[in-house]
């Protein structure tokens, strides 16, 4: 039986791992390669890197990053941010990543979508998207795309947008929910399975994660494929392990052997 | 000196996909394996690495254009340890559904199809999924594996290694003396991947 994918996410920030809520007061976590090492070991099954200030700063991804974390962990990882090209994409590819994640720029531009999906094929391109709960009348599902870490609203429905993702060939959805994102309180499940179902790619639930039951969730009843966990591993409140087993026994299918 | 080029790993380079995991997991196993789209070199391998991730017709066109259709088929079937992974284990075969058919390299018996549609499972498969019957030092038997694949190989007399998805028991691994082929990705499968592929470099 296919499992469950728990995938901790890792926001890079001037070369360290670091954790803020909806994107403020952030605090240092650690070295990136370190970190992947102890998640791979610890049980992950695939890790996703964000390089949260390169959108912002203008500046290229960390490549030198990403070779190492390719050089020491065999798991499956995704790099996101700072993406600006086919180009780009080529780079982080060739540098060791198994999949690279488009978020904001998808949005300004969605020909990267299919241009990306073309050129490595759509297993490798992400689509990121930041949902935020909205009466907007232009969006129907009642959920609003936004970009640039939440800062703009683009008007977009984000069922839609997922849609059309798809179709222009993201192999994979993050639904990164912004009433969520880090408040440990649990995914936002409504806008998660709403995507899960509009889709015949993988969905992964992210933002919220605080406690196992908080996964089983995402898998039971949003029908997501995978979840995001950042905070409540960082803290060390939870270990991937204790995770895996409470899922386990609430009859998750989970990766048992590593 | 020749004895010393008869004994290198290369990884077959087909414009398939990314290598620089396999060539990352092999140089994590000591092992420098030599990437190339040389027939010559391919012949002149010890042993013989065939990955690829991609549509099936163009990489059977690639290998038609490259000059390497030969060089793998006698890899893969004089003797010498051969692996092929993901798509490299589904040309192996005799035909696949995938672009309205595409006759494959017929090395091993049996036809490569797309899983059906079933609510629930979506296709690809993507991520870790168990494979059941492979005998290999060091991976429990049903470890599960990293895949990501629409397409699959039915089961058949060289399978030794199934795995279930969308209601489908597929071949995930294949084995034929020093010819083995797998539908998963050792080089991204974590400890249980390293395992195989030094199982791999022991042939």
């Amino acid at each position: 039986m296919l499992t469950k994918r728990i995938i901790p996410c890792l926001d890079v920030r001037s070369g360290r791992v670091t954790k803020g809520v909806k994107f403020q007061n952030n605090i240092d976590l650690g070295d990136p390669v370190e970190m992947a090492v102890a998640y791979s070991e610890g049980g992950a099954d695939e890790l996703v890197f964000y390089d949260i200030t390169a959108s912002a700063e203008r500046r290229p991804i960390d490549i030198g990053m990403v070779e190492a974390v390719a050089r020491t962990i065999r798991i499956p990882f995704a790099v996101g941010g700072g993406i600006t090209s086919v180009a780009d994409m080529e780079r982080v590819i060739l540098a060791g990543a198994e999949k690279v994640s488009v978020n904001s720029l998808a949005v300004r531009k969605p020909e990267i979508i299919s241009d990306g999906a073309k050129e490595f094929g759509a297993q490798c391109i992400v689509l990121g998207m930041d949902p935020v709960r909205s009466d907007n009348p232009r969006c129907p599902s009642g959920y609003e795309i936004t970009t640039r870490g939440f800062r703009e609203y683009t008007g977009m429905d984000a069922v839609d947008w997922a849609r059309r993702a798809a179709e222009l060939g993201a192999g994979e959805i993050v639904v990164n929910s912004v009433d969520a994102d880090g408040t440990r309180a649990g995914f936002e499940l409504t806008v998660t399975r709403l995507v899960a179902e509009a889709v015949s790619v993988p969905v992964v639930a992210s933002g919220g994660a605080g406690k196992p039951s908080h996964l089983a969730d995402a898998f039971d009843i949003a029908h997501a494929d995978a979840a995001i966990v950042a905070g409540m591993i960082h803290t060390g409140d939870w270990t991937i392990a204790q995770i895996k087993e409470e899922l386990a026994a609430a009859g998750v299918p989970v990766r048992r052997f590593w | 000196m020749k004895e010393q080029a008869r004994s290198k790993t290369v990884i077959v380079d087909y414009r398939a996909g990314n290598l620089t995991s396999v060539k990352l997991a092999f140089a994590a196993l000591g092992e420098d394996a030599v990437v190339t789209s040389d027939a010559n070199a391919v012949r002149r391998a010890g042993r013989v690495v065939f990955p690829g991730v991609g549509a099936a017709a163009s990489a059977m066109a690639n290998l038609r254009t490259l000059g390497l259709v030969d060089a793998v088929r006698e890899a893969a079937s004089d003797g010498r340890p051969f692996l092929g992974i993901c798509l490299g284990m589904q040309i192996l075969f005799e035909h696949s559904e995938e672009d309205g058919g595409v006759d494959l390299l017929g090395i091993l018996p049996g036809r490569v199809r797309r899983f059906p549609d079933v609510p629930g499972c979506k296709v690809p498969e993507m991520g870790w999924n168990q494979v059941n019957g492979l005998d290999m030092a060091g991976v429990p038997d049903g470890s599960e594996f990293y895949f990501v694949h629409s397409y699959y190989a039915e089961k058949g007399p060289y399978t030794t290694g199934v795995t279930e998805y969308a209601g489908v028991a597929f071949t995930s691994a294949v084995r034929r003396g020093n010819m083995m082929a797998t539908q998963f990705h050792p080089e991204k499968s974590g400890r249980v991947g390293l395992e195989l592929l030094k199982g791999f470099l022991a042939c």
